[in-house]
């Protein structure tokens, strides 16, 4: 055998056996866990429940006739009707909306933010890193909910003046063609990027001093490019465990401003809101809360579990910790 | 250790005092102002403007500011706008027991449950004792206390009418709050106790303890547990620090005179040294909470110094 033969032989059996990467694996290992696969397929249901809820849903979301107010479940409305009369179910659909959104946008807005400033954090490091982590440190001493009602307050008392002729005015009018979610977006994932920023900077730390670091700075590539082509791609799965876990909260706090009228503008149907209507009306028409209350929570329930298989595919190491 | 504590109480000073600028500007900005209104009438500029001078919110910001921290220094939070009768520290002195009172006691129910449930969790690893403690478990984390408090009140306050619907008066009162944020914590604890005695059971020291031919109990309650304690105990800190901020949501679905229903209504008012006071009260807990972890770590491990 000649060796170039040889080396033909083993270039072929190097293709046959297919390569596999980190991410294969992880990705085979979340498909074994069945909470997990089970919960992604129920999400996506949800996301397409949400798009096309005006096909699904028999009502609109205020479409009030008061003559059935409280009314109860039955063959006019499967859930009932709540104070207005509007239909339940409609409205939990509907809600379906709010909640997704908000689990995505605010983690987009974190995970952005969070992204950005821990990369540039740990891979400048020295001074830069010091000053930027101190501010972090500073920002960790703050009260989460405390500061998100505050700037709720804040975003709501602003957008009821309307705000015309300044430049808050297209973000007013946004605000209010979303029912009010947008500014729960910025105030969610403006408070909660701080987590997401120690997290990126740490995972830096550990890969900036690699070889494929030194390599790419050796043929020349600028900072930025070192920072988006080559560190991001490898820090982005610990990342984004990290906000899937964090979703469940979001939709805890959305709800919770809703449920003390800080949240999205009426009649926008959020979960929180509709939890408040039910709880008002627990004495006489408790099939008012139900709808809502067990959304939330199976929504919320999909989130963990799916949560938890990715940080169980992506970081087996924390397998079992919460 | 002492130096160490020393130099952590002085870190606290750029913390404070950044939530209290940041808290000081943003209420200042909110559209609105604490005299706008009282009930339904509104108030002929003249005496708005007295009573703005009377709280010196005529003067520019920063001198407002400057006041502030000199009463702070003094421990005075200043006068409350809306309840003109009583001072800042009037009502924290009120209210805030009550939300501690409620927070102590979630903890310690979930505590209760969560270390012994994730302790058995652990010890039956990989059993159906462990996979049914951490469906429950996630099912915990997922119900929110919004949804915990109505349900709980409908089916033991009015369909069993085994204790009251709302308010705090007394032991009966205390019990739906705690359950309804305490599972909710439990199940927190479970989870973190489980996953981190598991970790232990694979040191080398277990190993070397059972080989010494130590009984199975002695090897976790003497060398496992405390061990396995310490990432419990790093959590329960910030953990009761959220606790606090969590009684906003119990406080307002049974009428609790806490912290949080006065903060909420503070805002509304535009009742500004209220709010201020207790952004600082909640600041203040979650910082000492920090510290107060990073001691107990050190004293449950000896590797941990601090110099």
């Amino acid at each position: 055998m000649t060796v170039t033969a040889r080396q033909e032989k083993s270039a072929t059996f190097d293709l046959a056996r297919k390569p596999r990467s980190p991410m294969t694996d992880a990705w085979n290992m979340l498909l074994k866990n069945k909470f997990a696969v089970g919960s992604g397929i129920f999400l996506i249901l949800l996301v397409l429940l949400a798009i096309f809820a005006p096909l699904v849903a028999p009502e609109g979301i205020d479409d009030q006739k008061l003559p059935d107010n409280y009314m109860s479940p039955g063959s006019q409305y499967l859930m009932g009707a709540d104070q207005f009369g509007r239909d339940v179910l409609s409205r939990v659909i509907f809600g379906t909306r709010v909640s997704l959104s908000v689990a995505f946008a605010a983690s987009l807005v974190s995970l952005i933010i969070g992204l950005v400033y821990g990369l540039i954090a740990g891979y400048f490091g020295g001074r830069v890193d010091s000053v930027m982590m101190r501010i972090v440190d500073i920002l960790y001493g703050f009260p989460f909910l405390i500061f998100v009602i505050l700037l709720q307050v804040y975003f709501k008392a602003v957008a009821n003046k309307g705000g015309a002729g300044t430049i808050a005015a297209p973000i007013i009018a946004l605000d209010r063609k979303i029912g009010g979610m947008l500014f729960i977006f910025l105030a969610l994932g403006a408070l909660n990027w701080i987590g997401m920023a120690r997290l990126a900077r740490g995972q830096v730390l550990s890969y900036k001093e690699m070889e494929f670091v030194g390599a790419a700075r050796s043929i020349g590539a600028s900072n930025m490019r070192i920072i988006f082509r080559h560190l991001l791609p490898n820090i982005l799965g610990p990342c984004i465990v990290y906000e899937t876990m964090a979703i469940p909260g979001y939709i805890f706090t959305e709800a919770f401003l809703s449920f003390i009228g800080l949240g999205v503008n009426a009649p926008t149907p959020s979960w929180g809101i509709m939890v408040n209507n039910g709880y008002r009306a627990l004495r006489s028409h408790p099939h008012v809360l139900w709808p809502p209350a067990i959304a939330l929570v199976i929504t919320t329930l999909a989130f963990n579990f799916l949560g938890d298989g990715l940080r169980d595919a992506f970081d087996p190491r924390l397998k079992g910790t919460s | 250790m002492t130096q160490y504590i020393i130099r952590r109480f002085l870190s606290f000073i750029p913390v404070l005092l950044a939530v209290t600028i940041f808290t000081f500007v943003l209420v200042r900005v909110i559209p609105g102002g604490p005299f706008d209104r009282i009930g339904d009438r509104t108030l002929p500029p003249e005496i708005v403007a007295n009573l703005e001078a009377k709280y010196h919110l005529d003067k520019p910001v920063w001198q407002q500011y400057l006041e502030y921290l000199w009463n702070l220094l003094h421990l005075d939070l200043g006068p409350s706008f809306s309840y003109r009768t009583q001072t800042v520290n009037d009502i924290i002195g009120d209210s805030f027991p009550v939300s501690a009172q409620l927070g102590v006691m979630s903890m310690a129910l979930g505590i209760v449950i969560g270390i012994p449930a994730g302790c058995v969790a652990a010890l039956k690893h990989n059993s159906m004792i462990d996979y049914g403690s951490t469906f429950v478990a996630i099912l915990g984390r997922s119900i929110p206390s919004l949804v915990m408090g109505p349900v709980l009140i409908w089916i033991f306050a009015l369909k069993l009418d085994w204790f009251p619907v709302a308010r705090w008066e007394g032991p009966e009162y205390w019990v739906l709050p705690v359950i309804t944020l305490g599972t909710g914590l439990s199940a927190g604890i479970t989870r973190l106790t489980r996953g981190s005695l598991l970790q232990v059971m694979q040191e080398d020291y277990i190993r070397t303890a059972r080989a010494k031919g130590l009984r199975e109990a002695v090897v976790v309650m003497r060398h496992a547990l405390k061990n396995s304690l310490i990432p419990v105990v790093t959590i329960l800190g910030p953990m009761f620090a959220a606790v606090l901020t969590g009684t906003f949501v119990v406080e307002q679905i049974f009428g609790i005179p806490g912290l949080g229903k006065h903060f909420v209504t503070s805002i509304g008012n535009r009742d500004y040294p209220v709010v201020l006071g207790t952004v600082l009260l909640y600041a203040v807990f979650l910082v000492v909470a920090n510290l107060v972890v990073d001691i107990t770590y050190a004293w449950l491990d000896p590797r941990i110094r601090y110099d």
